[in-house]
């Protein structure tokens, strides 16, 4: 079996399926550097991420599938799941051997089947991001929030929260993965800080501005008796909010 | 500001509102174009859900709950004694901007309790939108409530301010509104709801020769009806809707079951139990007339004027049309797959998608998200379907009854996820 790894770009990636078919690698497996172990029976290879070799990929599928097909791709990809890059080059191949036809419409094929469900879940955290991530105002006037999603979706929520605050700064930053995205009222970039964000409550609180806990207490109030006590359902609340993003929300807290 | 006192107030006022279970933020497609605030996404988000399950989109408050009208079923009814309140326009405002940079909410929803005159509460609903638009630069969804009897002219404004624009029917009959909202007369309540229809018509032809045109309630109208209060037969309910979604283009009609707010001899007493199950079998009928392709006469008829409450609607239309099974799935036109029990509307897009490349089968169905328990009775597949032996027996139901988990077992704690899912189209 020939193992090929590469940087864990979305680049790096499309270069190393080029390659499986500029080589006609037959038995051949794609991994990511992180993962990456040697083995006795595979054969190394590494991949040097190529601009212009992932371009052309994406532009012989993009023809194929369209642009939602590309967008499925990427997203498959951000999901960080570990048979991502099996799944992917399976699905491609598919599409290559079949240049007619937009095979992710065919749900009945196992490897598109999979794709399908990889942005399915990449679409709902997206979703979930755009839902869930609640902002503190800083004293410095920045509205601020901390998240820790599931898949690596912050460069997909970028326009939607441009497009919605353009009047405040603001900035998301992702804990989990250590990277940020900060829009100064003319533009939006990515930042990493050199520490990881570690403050204690009470520390937290020094931050805020003076208005912010008000604001934050009347939104408690209004979800308490916004709820209709008569239908409560446990089930379904949990269900619609799984307790793994309690830690965003500011109904959740108790202040 | 003295947020102890907005403390309280929104207390009051947000326990009013929450009986109206309207939170749709969606068809609204207002873009942030003056470097303000809020950009409506098209399919509305729900930024969190309450303990019943509910989802929570918008503010949803009155701007006050002083009412001349002693409407049975309502909890601010006049001659109930409860603790009233009123937020100043500048409250309301201030909220609503602070909770939405938080990113709490999408919007506003703002209904009222009715002081004075019709007139006079419009024009101060009104009055919150137009600050927020044209003070506040505010993008956000906003869904205002039409007062019955309001004037043409503050209905026409608000149209150019609110995304969306309600009117409740709340009690489907005429006979039914006058026994219990004696006050409330059905001509008052539907005249503003055919103005709104025929303005948005209007300055919808206008945009299309003038692109400057501004934007009438783009999200559309909606109402809602209060289900278990009256004695309405699901059938006349249905009807009703169907009439609102033909003739008044309505966006949403909402069930409500009724939650007992009052020990008047008229309705159900305090503590009996909401009718969960049939406002769920309503809401799915209605999304049978809206995305299956279903007529309100298919759904229910005469002598059999209530929803099964033991199997949904669909299962019932096919039960009562056994000949018109099994339907081949390879062949079958949308239409008919999508009258499959079991098969929702993006399976059979996949299935119409999928079967161009192979013939499928029931497993192919299941990874697709079919559910197979119910659709197996009722399908052709390309493998052999022994299930297919039981299409004509007259225990099917009893078979596939058995054989699903039914989500209300406990009629208390479980509900429907179908009436907060806000990712489906509307």
């Amino acid at each position: 079996m020939t193992i090929l790894f590469y940087d864990s770009t979305f680049e790096g990636f499309l270069t190393a399926v080029f390659e499986v078919f500029e080589y006609k690698y037959q038995d051949v497996q794609i991994v990511h550097s992180g993962t990456f172990q040697n083995s006795f029976f595979a054969e190394p290879i590494e991949i040097i991420t190529n601009p212009e070799k992932a371009d052309r990929v994406l532009k012989r599928l993009e023809k194929q599938l369209g642009k939602s097909g590309i967008q499925d791709i990427l997203y498959a990809f951000l999901s960080e799941d570990v048979s991502r890059e099996t799944i992917l080059l399976q699905s491609i191949s598919y599409a290559v051997a079949n240049p007619d036809k937009n095979i992710l419409q065919d749900f009945s094929n196992s490897a598109v089947m999979q794709l399908s469900k990889l942005v399915k879940s990449v679409n709902r955290e997206r979703h979930r991001m755009k839902a869930f991530i609640r902002f503190e105002l800083l004293k410095d006037g920045i509205y601020f929030a901390e998240i820790f999603p599931d898949f690596d979706v912050l460069t997909l929520i970028i326009t939607h929260f441009k497009n919605r605050y353009q009047d405040q700064k603001w900035l998301i930053y992702d804990s989990k993965r250590g990277y940020g995205v900060y829009y100064d009222l003319t533009s939006v970039e990515i930042i990493s800080l050199d520490q990881p964000i570690a403050f204690s409550e009470s520390q937290k609180k020094e931050l805020l501005d003076k208005k912010e806990l008000h604001y934050q207490k009347l939104w408690i109030e209004y979800f308490d008796h916004t709820n209709i006590k008569e239908r409560r359902n446990d089930k379904l609340h949990v269900q619609h909010v799984p307790k793994r993003y309690w830690k965003y929300l500011t109904e959740k807290k108790m202040l | 500001m003295n947020y102890d006192r907005i403390k309280e107030k929104l207390e009051i006022l947000a326990d009013a509102a929450k009986y109206d279970v309207s939170c749709s933020s969606s068809g609204g497609n207002r873009k942030n174009t003056n470097k303000g605030l809020g950009d409506s996404s098209s399919s509305g988000i729900c930024h969190t859900y309450t303990e019943d399950g509910r989802c929570v989109s918008l503010l949803k408050i009155l701007l006050t709950n002083f009412c001349i009208y002693d409407c049975a079923y309502c909890v601010t009814r006049k001659s109930n004694d409860i603790q009233r309140a009123a937020f100043t326009v500048e409250e309301v405002v201030d909220l609503t901007m602070n909770f939405y940079r938080r990113n709490y909410i999408e919007g506003l929803f703002l209904s009222s309790g009715i002081f004075k005159n019709a007139d006079y509460t419009m024009e101060r609903l009104v009055r919150v939108a137009k600050k927020l638009r044209l003070e506040q630069n505010f993008n956000g969804y906003i869904h205002l409530k039409s007062i019955p009897g309001a004037s043409d002219e503050l209905m026409r404004e608000a149209g150019l301010y609110a995304d969306r624009l309600s009117m409740n029917l709340e009690i489907p009959t005429e006979s039914g509104l006058k026994l219990l909202a004696p006050d409330k007369d059905h001509q008052q309540m539907i005249k503003p709801m055919g103005f709104v229809k025929n303005e948005i018509s209007l300055y919808k032809d206008e945009r299309k020769k003038f692109k400057s045109t501004p934007k009438f309630a783009p999200a559309g109208q909606s109402t809602q009806m209060i289900v278990g209060a009256s004695p309405e037969t699901d059938l006349q309910i249905i009807q009703v809707a169907d009439h609102f979604y033909k003739n008044f283009s309505m966006k949403r009609v909402y069930y409500s079951g009724y939650v007992p707010v009052s020990n008047d001899a008229r309705l159900p007493g305090l503590g009996s139990q909401v009718p969960l199950v049939r406002e769920n079998r309503l809401y799915q009928a209605d999304w049978l007339m809206r995305f299956y392709g279903f007529k309100a006469n298919e759904i229910l008829v005469k002598n059999n004027p209530f929803l099964d409450l033991e199997v949904d609607p669909k299962l019932g239309w096919a039960l009562r049309n056994i000949t018109d099974f099994p339907v081949t799935l390879q062949t079958a036109p949308l239409e008919m797959i999508l009258r499959v029990p079991g098969i929702g509307v993006k399976s059979a897009y996949k299935i119409v998608n999928a079967r161009k490349f192979q013939n499928l089968t029931l497993e192919h169905l299941q990874k697709m998200g079919v559910a197979t328990n119910r659709a197996k009775y009722f399908i052709v597949v390309a493998n052999s379907n022994k299930n297919l032996i039981h299409l004509d027996s007259v225990h099917l139901k009893n078979l596939i009854v058995g054989d699903t988990k039914s989500k209300f077992e406990n009629p208390f704690s479980n509900q429907t996820s179908l009436l907060n899912d806000d990712t489906f189209l509307r």
